[in-house]
């Protein structure tokens, strides 16, 4: 009998659990497909379902086209940028607003949690404004400053860690003479290593899949970024699509790299949010 | 360490936050308000209209009211599909059977993939002619259909496109799963209980402030919708596809309608405040926190 009741529901597990690979995995095959394509097969009649002799041409010609490479240092320089600035300023904050007794810390955390249920639209135009007359437009300048400057979720996040952490460290390094610039250097951050790696990963992530902002700012060719470079790929030319899909692969390729190098931090920080939210 | 000293360094590190605030938050949004009474094109100089805006938007922009329309149908299609589809698939994930970790790894891909690819793939996988789904169905016999061609069709492709990348909700609903009490769940199946049991008087409610979160987030997030159909289509066929912040940006950046654009803007804010309003509202008849009895 046992046998019996747990067979059928875990065959029915295993059949919906395959159903949905070939849903989700099934567009990838398709991108990879197609990347491999010589480009009178992708429009030959009947169709051919899986290249026969796969083009890597492909994938050296995106560089060909357009300046691939030159997308590619873009994108990692933004990022680098980015990363630094997010470290610096979200670390500190969350550290004052976790660890220092001081008036006005509860109204100013409460601000920051506000600006998550801003929508970025409703600040897009004026900060685009603003930008013009900073005579930031057609720079890297808004695509990295403002990480330098806190953001909500990644606060939150850091908040709740730093919080986690026994007070009794801090009482003793104050004991010791230690002020709050030391606490936080030699104590907090040395132990809240989890949820900075979240920080970092993150703030690649968004920044490398930005594509509003480079949108918005970035007018000069030379200046694009990867998200920028494919889209400008994808209208000057619209029908190469064995290049547009060797140039998208090349655009996903390192997230997915990072992911399978970094799964823990990825899971950490999208369940950071939605916990006890 | 005395009190002035900590106000001191509280203050101190919390300086990126505090210009950040001003900066980035309330000084756009006084931007906005003020130049949402201009019109003006950045070049010659502002022109004071009062509310003329506002009075354009409401009575003579009929665009205005289709991109209103576009972004409510999609935000009412894609929300709620979007929670179902994850939070079965994270009741499947969340079954313990072998290679799950590879399974769940698959589900996520899909959204960890920049959206100008999964728009740029999803593009080709929509082609008329040769690409895969018209493909397929031509294969089995079956009519082409318009995906991104056809008014009718093209939100509810939009909409499917979204679904692919649910693996965000996905993880976030597994992990609340994860947190349910193994107790609680024995409970029911000791008394008997089946599925619907289990989800309708454990999981659902042990879950709701999970759901809260993913709806009021999928909410946010479908009202600005903007790089697939500004890539896709343009806002075509016939401006069946103009969401409000597509509709937005080209009022800004294509016809240079920075004041104009500015109002839609403050429109759009005050639309995700009633939503949020409302969705808050209603959260006190289904999300229960821990130590509610109800």
């Amino acid at each position: 009998m046992r046998p019996n009741r747990k067979t059928l529901p875990r065959l029915l597990t295993y059949l919906a659990l395959l159903l949905g690979t070939v849903a989700f995995l099934g567009p990838f095959l398709w991108q990879i497909r197609s990347s491999f394509m010589a480009l009178a097969d992708i429009f030959g009649y009947p169709p051919v379902w899986w290249p026969k002799d796969p083009q890597w041409q492909n994938y050296v010609d995106v560089f060909n086209i357009i300046p691939f490479a030159t997308y590619y240092l873009n994108t990692v320089l933004i990022v680098l940028w980015n990363i630094a600035g997010s470290l610096i300023s979200n670390i500190c904050i969350a550290f004052a607003l976790a660890r220092i007794p001081f008036r006005g810390r509860k109204t100013l955390f409460a601000l920051s949690i506000g600006t998550l249920m801003l929508p970025a639209a409703v600040t897009m135009i004026p900060t685009y404004i603003e930008w013009s007359w900073l005579g930031g437009l057609n720079s890297f300048l808004p695509l990295t400053v403002p990480s330098f400057f806190g953001n909500a979720f990644f606060i939150f996040l850091l908040v709740q860690f730093f919080r986690a952490i026994p007070r009794e460290y801090d009482e003793a390094a104050f004991v010791d003479g230690a002020g709050y610039p030391q606490i936080l250097l030699k104590l907090i951050v040395p132990m809240a290593q989890p949820a900075i790696a979240v920080v970092v990963i993150f703030t690649f992530l968004n920044t490398w899949n930005d594509f509003m902002g480079p949108l918005l700012y970035l007018n000069d060719s030379k200046l694009f970024t990867l998200a920028l470079g494919l889209k400008s790929l994808l209208s000057s030319y619209n029908s190469y699509w064995h290049l547009l899909m060797a140039g998208a692969t090349l655009v996903a390729l390192p997230l997915i790299v990072v992911f399978f190098f970094a799964q823990k931090s990825f899971i950490e920080g999208l369940t950071a949010g939605g916990i006890k939210g | 360490m005395t009190f002035r000293k900590d106000s001191l360094w509280g203050w101190v590190f919390c300086l990126p936050l505090v210009l950040g605030l001003s900066i980035w938050v309330a000084f756009p949004l006084g931007v906005a308000v003020v130049m949402s009474l201009f019109k003006w094109n950045m070049i010659s100089p502002a022109q004071f209209i009062g509310l003329g805006n506002y009075v354009f938007m409401f009575f003579a922009d009929h665009l205005f009211w289709q991109s209103l329309s576009v972004m409510a149908l999609y935000t009412v299609l894609s929300v709620p599909l979007q929670l179902v589809l994850a939070f079965g698939l994270a009741l499947l994930l969340n079954t313990k059977v072998r290679g799950m970790g590879v399974f769940r790894t698959i589900f996520y891909l899909p959204s960890l993939i920049p959206t100008v690819v999964s728009t740029a793939l999803w593009l080709w996988l929509f082609n008329p002619q040769y690409g895969f789904f018209n493909l397929i169905l031509d294969a089995v016999g079956l009519p082409a259909v318009d995906w991104l061609t056809s008014p009718d069709m093209v939100i509810s492709s939009l909409v499917l496109m979204s679904l692919w990348s649910v693996g965000n909700i996905v993880i976030i609903f597994l992990a609340g799963l994860q947190g349910i009490p193994k107790e609680l769940e024995e409970a029911t199946e000791v008394d008997g209980g089946n599925l619907w049991h289990r989800l309708r008087h454990v999981i659902f409610p042990f879950m709701s402030p999970v759901i809260f979160y993913n709806l009021v987030m999928g909410v946010i997030a479908g009202l600005q919708i903007f790089t697939q159909p500004y890539i896709m289509t343009n806002g075509g066929p016939a401006n069946s596809s103009l969401t409000y912040v597509l509709h937005l940006y080209k009022q800004a950046f294509q016809f240079s309608k920075m004041g104009y654009a500015n109002a839609l803007a403050l429109v759009l804010l005050i639309v995700t405040v009633i939503l949020s309003l409302i969705v808050f509202k209603s959260s006190d008849k289904w999300v229960y926190y821990d130590g509610d009895k109800k």
